[in-house]
C-alpha cells in the first residue's frame, strides 16, 4: 500500500461535524443568466471599510487530513478556504440563483445545448492570465473518469471532450442535452478553476482568488495574504487565517477571549447565551438548512400517498423547530428551498390536523400504523426532531420506533434502507435538489421517488428558455411534491456565525454554501 | 529464579506479541465498524458510483487480509503506510501530533510526580489528623469531577472571568512551547485526576508500610523516623504508585481527547478521533502500534522500578 500513493490522490478530509457544507450543492442546475456583480457590498451601517489587519477564523471539520485542494473541497472549512484562494465562474446569490465570477457572461443557442461562456480579465497570484484553457483544464481535471471528485456529478450534463476554447477568453461549452440552468453548473459546489496543469496544491497553490498562499499546516491553521491584484478589487484585510477547532465551546472560548474573531458554526443555545450582550456579534444566516423527514415511496407503509399526507398531517413544524433546532429556523412546508429562486411560496402553509391524519389512515387501512424512524447523531438536532415526532405520531395512533444509527456511516445508510429516516439539506438551487434526488436516476433519491412524468416536466423545464415559463413548470412540480411527495420538510435552520464586535461587513443575508457565505475578501476590522 | 536479564528479554517479548496483537485487533475493529473510508468520505452525499470510485481509488475494493498484508509489509521496513484520506504518510501524522502530545505529557508528569508523592506520604504521616482528612477528602472531591467538567470551569473562571490565561490553544499550532501561558489550564486539567489516585496510593503505601514489622524491628535498632520514613518505608510505598505512574503516562501518551479538543491541541488523540471517523485504517494502525509499543516499554519500565524498589515482591506492597 506504501508504494501506491503516487497514483492515489488525496481525499480531503470529511468528517461527522461542519459537514452540512457539502451538501452536495452539485448536479445540473438552474437560475436564469445574468445576475449583478457581487452583490454585497459592505454590510449597512458598518461605515467605511478599513484596511489592514489579519482576521483569523475558526471552523469546524478540517483534520490532519485536509488539503487545500479546491476540487476536494467537502467541508464548510474546505469552502471557505477554497473560495479564498481560487474563483469559480459563477457562484450562487442569496436566492441560489447564478451570479457571474470569472465568467464576465455566458449566451446560450436557442436549443439551450451550446453555451459561450466570456471570461472577464482576471490573472492568476502568479500574474499568468486566467484563459480559457484553465477553465477547461480544471474542469476535465473534476471530471475525470479515474477521479472522484464531488463536482463531477454537477459537470455531467457538459460533453467536455466536444467543447473547447473559441478564444484566450472564450469557451464554447457543448452539452449533452438542453439545460437551461447551465450557469448553475458553473456555480457548483467544488467547481473552482486552477491553473492549466496543476496537480498539487498543498504546497503552494496558485488560484485567482481573492487570497493568495502563504502558509498551511492540515488540522491547525492556513494562512493566506491579500491578492492586490484581484479582479475585483483586493480586499481590506491584509492577512486571513483559517483555524480549525472542532468543538464549538472551544471556538466559542477563543472568540470570547480574543483569540479568533471569526467563529463558524455556532449552537443556538450559545447564541441564545451571547446575542446583544455586547461581547460579541451573532449572524444568522436564514434558510441554511433543510431539516426533514425523509419517506420511502416505493414500499410499504409509504407507497400509498395518502399515509404520506398523514405523516404531512402529523407533524407540529413550530413545535419541531422550537425543540429540535431551539427555535433557530423557521417551519418548512413540504417544499425545499423557502427563499430560493423559483421557490413556490404561494402554497398554504401546512399545519397539523391530527383528525385530518387519522381519517386518511383510516382510508388507508393503516390505523395501527407501525412504522422505524432512522436518527443518528450526524447532525444537530437530529436525535431531538426523531423524539419530537415520535411523540407527536402517537397522538395520531401511529407508534414511531426511533432507532439510532451509526454516525459515520449514516447517509449512505439510509439511502436504500428503511422507510422512514431524519434528514438534512444544506443550500443548493431547487433545480438540483430535483436533479439529485428526485428523478428516476438521481444518484441520491432518499424518498425513492420516481415518475416518468416527473422526469419528464423536469426534462421540459431545462428545455424552456424563458424563464416565466421554466418557473411555471417547476411550480407545478412543487404542487406535486407538496401534495404527496416523500419529503416531509419540517424546517430550515439559520446557520449561525460569531464575530468579535471590531469585525465589519459580513454578509447577513448569505446561506451557508452561496457566494457571500464565509466569504472574507469583503470583511475589516475597524 | 532468573536475572533481571532474562526478565527483560521475556517481558520485551511478551510486548512485542501484545503489540501485534493489539494491531491486529484495531485492524478487526475498524473492518468491522458500518462503512468504509469511501462511504465515510462520500458523507452526505452517497451517490453508488461516487463512493465505488472512491473505494477503487483508495484500494480499498481489495480484500481485508490483503491490504494488511501490505500494510504490515511496509511496516516491516519501517514504513507505516499512507493515509487513504490525504496521501500523505503516516509517520507525518504521528510526528506533527507527537509534539504537543509529548509537551503535555512531560509537564504533567514532572509536576505530578512530586505533587503526588509529597501529599500522599504528608497524608500518611498525619494518617487520621486534620491533614489528612484534608488531603483525602479534597482529592476525593476532585477525583470525582470529570475532565470536561473541569476544563469548562477552569475555563470559565480564569480565562473568560479573569483574562489571566488564554481560553484555547487555537492558532499557536504545535509550537505550543512558545505560548506557555496556553498550557497551564490544559496541564491543570490532566494533573486533577491523576494527582489524587496517585497521592491516595502513595498515602495507603506508606500507612502499609510504617505498620509493617519490617519498620517495628527498624525502629527497635532506634533508626531515626526520617531514615525509616524515606528509606526503607517510602521504596516499598512507590512500587504500587509507580505501577499507576506507568499507566498514567501512558493514558497521557496515547492523547487526551478531552483535553485536546477543549484547548484545541492537535495531538495523537485528535489525530485518533479523525482517523477512526474517515475510517482511515492505516491511520489508525499507526497510531495502535505506537501505542503498543508506549504502552509495552512504560510497563516494563513500571516493572523494572518496582523490581528495584521491592524485589520481594508482596512485602508492604
Amino acid at each position: 500500500m506504501h508504494d501506491d500513493t503516487t497514483r492515489s490522490l488525496s481525499f480531503s478530509a470529511l468528517r461527522r461535524r461542519g459537514f452540512l457544507a457539502a451538501t452536495g450543492v452539485g448536479a445540473l442546475t438552474l437560475a436564469g443568466c445574468g445576475g449583478s456583480g457581487s452583490g454585497s457590498d459592505d454590510g449597512a451601517g458598518d461605515g467605511a471599510p478599513k484596511k489592514g489587519g489579519r482576521l483569523r477564523a475558526a471552523f469546524a471539520g478540517g483534520g490532519a487530513s485536509e488539503t487545500l485542494d479546491p476540487h476536494l473541497a467537502n467541508l464548510f472549512a474546505d469552502a471557505a478556504r477554497a473560495k479564498a484562494l481560487f474563483d469559480k465562474l459563477a457562484d450562487y446569490g442569496a436566492d441560489l440563483s447564478a451570479v457571474p465570477r470569472l465568467a464576465a457572461k455566458w449566451e446560450s443557442n436557442t436549443a439551450l445545448d451550446r453555451w459561450q461562456v466570456t471570461l472577464r480579465e482576471a490573472a492568476f497570484h502568479d500574474g499568468r492570465p486566467v484563459t480559457a484553457k484553465d477553465v477547461l483544464y480544471s474542469y476535465r481535471r473534476i471530471a475525470d473518469p479515474k477521479q472522484a471528485f464531488r463536482a463531477k456529478a454537477s459537470l455531467e450534463p457538459i460533453d467536455l471532450d466536444a467543447s473547447r476554447a473559441t478564444g484566450e477568453r472564450s469557451v464554447e461549452f457543448v452539452l449533452k442535452r438542453p439545460t437551461a440552468e447551465f450557469p448553475n453548473i458553473l456555480a457548483a459546489f467544488g467547481a473552482y478553476i486552477v491553473p492549466d496543469g496543476a496537480t498539487e496544491f498543498d504546497k503552494a497553490p496558485v488560484g485567482s482568488g481573492p487570497f493568495r498562499f502563504v502558509s498551511f499546516a492540515p488540522g491547525r491553521s492556513a494562512v493566506f495574504r491579500r491578492y492586490d491584484d484581484h479582479w475585483e478589487g483586493a480586499p481590506h484585510l491584509d492577512e486571513i487565517e483559517f483555524l480549525v477547532a472542532n468543538e464549538e465551546s472551544a471556538r466559542v472560548n477563543a472568540l470570547l477571549g480574543g483569540q479568533i474573531e471569526y467563529a463558524h458554526e455556532l449552537n443556538p443555545t450559545t447564541a441564545r447565551a451571547h446575542e446583544d450582550k455586547g461581547q460579541i456579534e451573532i449572524v444568522r444566516l436564514r434558510g441554511s438548512a433543510m431539516q426533514a423527514f425523509c419517506m420511502k415511496t416505493d414500499r410499504p407503509p409509504f407507497d400509498d400517498p395518502r399515509v404520506r399526507q398523514a405523516l404531512f398531517l402529523i407533524a407540529d413544524r413550530q413545535e419541531l423547530v422550537d425543540g429540535a433546532l431551539s427555535g433557530a429556523g423557521e417551519v418548512g412546508n413540504d417544499l425545499f428551498g423557502k427563499g430560493y429562486q423559483y421557490y413556490a411560496d404561494g402554497l398554504p402553509q401546512r399545519e397539523q390536523d391530527l383528525g385530518k391524519a387519522r381519517a386518511l389512515l383510516k382510508q388507508a387501512g393503516a390505523e395501527d400504523l407501525r412504522v422505524t424512524l432512522d436518527t443518528s447523531a450526524v447532525a444537530a438536532g437530529f436525535t431531538e426532531a426523531a423524539g419530537i415526532f415520535r411523540d407527536q405520531a402517537k397522538k395520531a395512533g401511529v407508534t414511531v420506533e426511533v432507532r439510532m444509527g451509526s454516525k459515520d456511516s449514516y447517509w449512505s445508510d439510509i439511502l436504500d434502507q428503511g422507510t422512514l429516516c431524519c434528514y438534512r439539506s444544506g443550500a443548493m438551487p431547487i433545480e438540483a435538489h430535483i436533479s439529485q434526488r428526485l428523478l428516476t436516476d438521481s444518484s441520491t433519491n432518499a424518498t425513492r421517488w420516481r415518475h416518468k412524468d416527473f422526469d419528464a416536466q423536469y426534462q421540459q423545464a431545462q428545455s424552456t428558455r424563458d424563464p416565466a415559463e421554466r418557473a411555471a413548470v417547476y411550480e407545478r412540480m412543487q404542487r406535486r411534491l407538496y401534495s404527496e411527495g416523500g419529503f416531509l420538510v419540517w424546517g430550515f435552520a439559520d446557520w449561525i456565525i460569531g464575530t468579535g464586535r471590531q469585525v465589519k461587513g459580513v454578509e447577513t443575508d448569505a446561506p451557508a454554501n452561496t457566494l457571500d457565505w464565509a466569504r472574507f475578501d469583503k470583511v475589516w476590522l475597524a | 529464579m532468573s536475572g533481571p536479564r532474562s526478565f527483560v528479554a521475556r517481558r520485551l517479548l511478551l510486548g512485542v506479541a501484545q503489540t501485534v496483537a493489539v494491531v491486529l485487533l484495531v485492524f478487526a475493529l475498524t473492518e468491522a465498524l458500518p462503512g468504509d473510508a469511501a462511504v465515510a468520505l462520500a458523507g452526505d452525499q452517497p451517490d453508488p458510483a461516487r463512493i465505488a470510485a472512491i473505494r477503487e481509488a483508495m484500494k480499498l475494493d481489495r480484500p481485508a487480509w490483503e491490504r494488511l498484508a501490505d500494510w504490515t509489509a511496509g511496516l516491516l521496513h519501517g514504513d507505516l503506510g499512507t493515509s487513504l484520506v490525504s496521501g500523505r504518510p503516516v509517520s507525518l501524522y504521528l510526528a506533527d501530533a507527537f509534539g504537543p502530545t509529548l509537551l503535555l505529557a512531560s509537564l504533567t508528569v514532572l509536576l505530578l510526580v512530586p505533587a503526588g508523592f509529597g501529599l500522599g506520604v504528608l497524608a500518611a504521616r498525619h494518617a487520621g489528623r486534620p491533614v489528612d482528612r484534608l488531603i483525602s477528602s479534597v482529592t476525593l472531591a476532585v477525583y470525582a469531577v470529570p475532565e470536561f467538567a473541569l476544563g469548562v470551569l477552569l475555563v470559565t473562571v480564569f480565562a473568560l472571568r479573569l483574562g489571566w490565561l488564554p481560553p484555547t490553544a487555537v492558532g499557536y499550532g504545535t509550537d505550543l512551547a512558545a505560548h506557555p501561558a496556553a498550557l497551564v489550564l490544559p496541564v491543570l486539567v490532566l494533573l486533577s485526576r491523576p494527582v489524587c489516585s496517585l497521592v491516595r496510593l502513595v498515602r495507603a503505601g506508606m500507612i502499609d508500610a510504617l505498620a509493617s514489622p519490617y519498620v517495628a524491628q527498624a525502629r527497635r535498632y532506634g533508626v531515626s523516623g526520617a531514615r525509616i520514613r524515606y528509606t526503607h518505608a517510602l521504596p516499598n510505598a512507590l512500587a504500587p504508585a509507580a505501577q499507576q505512574l506507568a499507566r498514567t503516562v501512558d493514558w497521557l501518551l496515547c492523547g487526551v481527547v478531552v483535553v485536546e479538543a477543549l484547548f484545541v491541541i492537535p495531538g495523537l488523540g485528535t489525530v485518533l478521533l479523525g482517523a477512526v471517523a474517515e475510517r482511515d485504517v492505516p491511520v489508525v494502525q499507526g497510531l495502535a502500534v505506537v501505542f503498543g509499543v508506549v504502552t509495552v516499554v512504560l510497563n516494563l519500565g513500571a516493572d523494572l522500578v518496582a523490581h528495584r524498589l521491592a524485589p520481594r515482591a508482596g512485602v508492604a506492597a
